[in-house]
């Protein structure tokens, strides 16, 4: 059973459908305690860091999703949902996220229009390649995704940037590190290429 | 790199898919849902979903439609037609929505795309804009083009931007419906006027001219006739792009 972490924040019946299109059983939750005891967690999400991470914290929901990765369980995150998997974001100064993964969320440095909004080429890194999640599904057709976002993951070491996109500049898009994993897109929006990737996830076993 | 997009619109009318010629002259296109999991299915990029309806009685459905068609597709799904307020929006997105397209309503309170940027983040406001050769002016048109506006098209536009629109959804009155191609020079001057990305929609016939209108600076195009009615497929206009040059998904 698949745990989608239900925090208050919108597109999130579009993430469990996207999974049984793949043949998956998932649950919208607000319930720690389902999250502990989940096969994998998944944290989908729109809006502000602020608001994600203090939703998070008062609803029990974020520690329970730090506990199932720190027992070891496939965790990933969408858009806001893996914002929310680093500590700190330049969106919400004071706020804090989870910390599961290491780096930082930053706004996009660019002249070019924020939102960075559109289905954007995703390239796997080398650390990618070698994913077992990922490295498999890639072939060799260029794979688009659907973004839509201000900030992106920074400053992370270099084995877990999993995937780039370009904007201005490259940005990492697909990170993560032992069995957590995270995308700045929207699978759940991004037609084959994405439910193939939530496929992949539910099945990974790393 | 951003694909361009290549996006169907279902014009909807008392529940079924239409479409006119000039905005007027309807005829059936079939049914939302069954129209949206074939053009998803077929790779569509995104789906616009446009309420022409005439009445409130015929709108009544509108919501309860927009969410079975969001719940048979995995792509961005804009929706339009009759959103005059920040709850209209906000339950448009509720119902499963990505973005709202406002159009009148902008034009008589140009404030309103500024509030559901606030509200909602300009990602989730597409400003349509209808526009009408008018004695060599770009007149924007309103209310289903039956109401002339003296706003200048894109000067309008540069207003819209400013006030927070994501995207400009353009679409030429003239050409709507009839296969003759897109208003190039009018999707040139929007192109070069603002920043956020410019749609095209009305008048295409045919691949090429699909083509014609990225060259001009779209970054996408809509089009309802050569999918609903003149036999081009999405996997088919995809491989056309491709072919000449222009980034479009597998």
């Amino acid at each position: 059973m698949i745990a989608v972490v239900d925090y208050g924040v919108n597109n999130l019946k579009s993430v469990v459908r996207a999974l049984e299109a793949g043949g998956h059983r998932a649950t919208l939750t607000t319930d720690p305690e389902a999250v502990r005891t989940a096969d994998r967690v998944l944290v989908p999400g729109v809006g502000n860091f602020g608001q994600g991470s203090r939703n998070l914290a008062e609803t029990g929901l974020g520690e329970a999703v730090r506990e199932a990765a720190g027992a070891g369980r496939p965790v990933m995150g969408i858009c806001l949902g893996l914002q929310l998997l680093f500590e700190t974001s330049e969106e919400a100064a004071d706020a804090r996220g989870l910390g599961l993964l290491p780096g930082k969320v930053c706004r996009f440095a660019t002249a070019l229009h924020v939102p960075h909004v559109g289905w954007a080429r995703v390239d796997l890194t080398q650390a990618g390649r070698r994913h077992a999640m990922l490295g498999p599904l890639f072939g060799e057709a260029p794979r688009f995704f659907y973004h839509v976002h201000s900030y992106h993951p920074s400053e992370l070491p270099a084995d877990s940037v999993l995937a780039t996109g370009e904007y201005g500049a490259v940005f990492p898009t697909l990170v993560g590190q032992a069995t957590v994993i995270g995308a700045q897109f929207h699978p759940e929006k991004s037609q084959r290429a994405g439910i193939e990737l939530l496929d992949a996830f539910a099945r990974w076993h790393p | 790199m951003l694909a361009r997009r290549i996006i169907p619109c279902l014009d909807v009318a008392g529940g079924r898919v239409v479409k006119g010629v000039h905005f007027e002259t309807l005829r059936d296109a079939g049914d939302p849902v069954e129209q949206a999991t074939r053009y998803d299915a077929e790779g569509a990029d995104e789906l616009v979903l446009l309420d022409i309806s005439a009445s409130p009685e015929e709108r009544r459905t509108t919501l309860e439609m927009v969410g079975r068609v969001a719940d048979s597709i995995f792509i961005p799904f804009t929706v339009g037609g009759g959103i005059r307020s920040v709850a209209d929006a906000g339950a448009a997105l509720r119902a499963g929505a990505d973005k709202v397209s406002v159009n009148t309503a902008a034009v008589r309170d140009p404030s309103l795309v500024s509030r559901l940027a606030e509200h909602f983040g300009s990602q989730c406001v597409v400003a349509a804009v209808d526009v009408k050769r008018i004695d060599g002016r770009l007149a924007v048109v309103v209310n289903g083009g039956r109401e002339e506006t003296p706003l200048e098209a894109i000067a309008w536009m540069r207003e819209l931007e400013a006030l927070g629109a994501g995207e400009i959804l353009l679409t030429s009155m003239d050409r709507d419906g009839t296969g003759s191609g897109y208003d190039l020079d009018l999707l040139r001057s929007a192109a070069s006027a603002v920043g956020i990305p410019v749609i095209a929609s009305g008048g295409a016939g045919n691949l090429g001219h699909l083509a014609e209108a990225l060259e001009a600076g779209a970054h996408g195009v809509l089009a309802a006739t050569i999918f609903h009615f003149r036999g081009s497929s999405l996997p088919e206009a995809r491989a056309f792009l491709r072919e000449r040059g222009y980034p479009v998904r597998p």
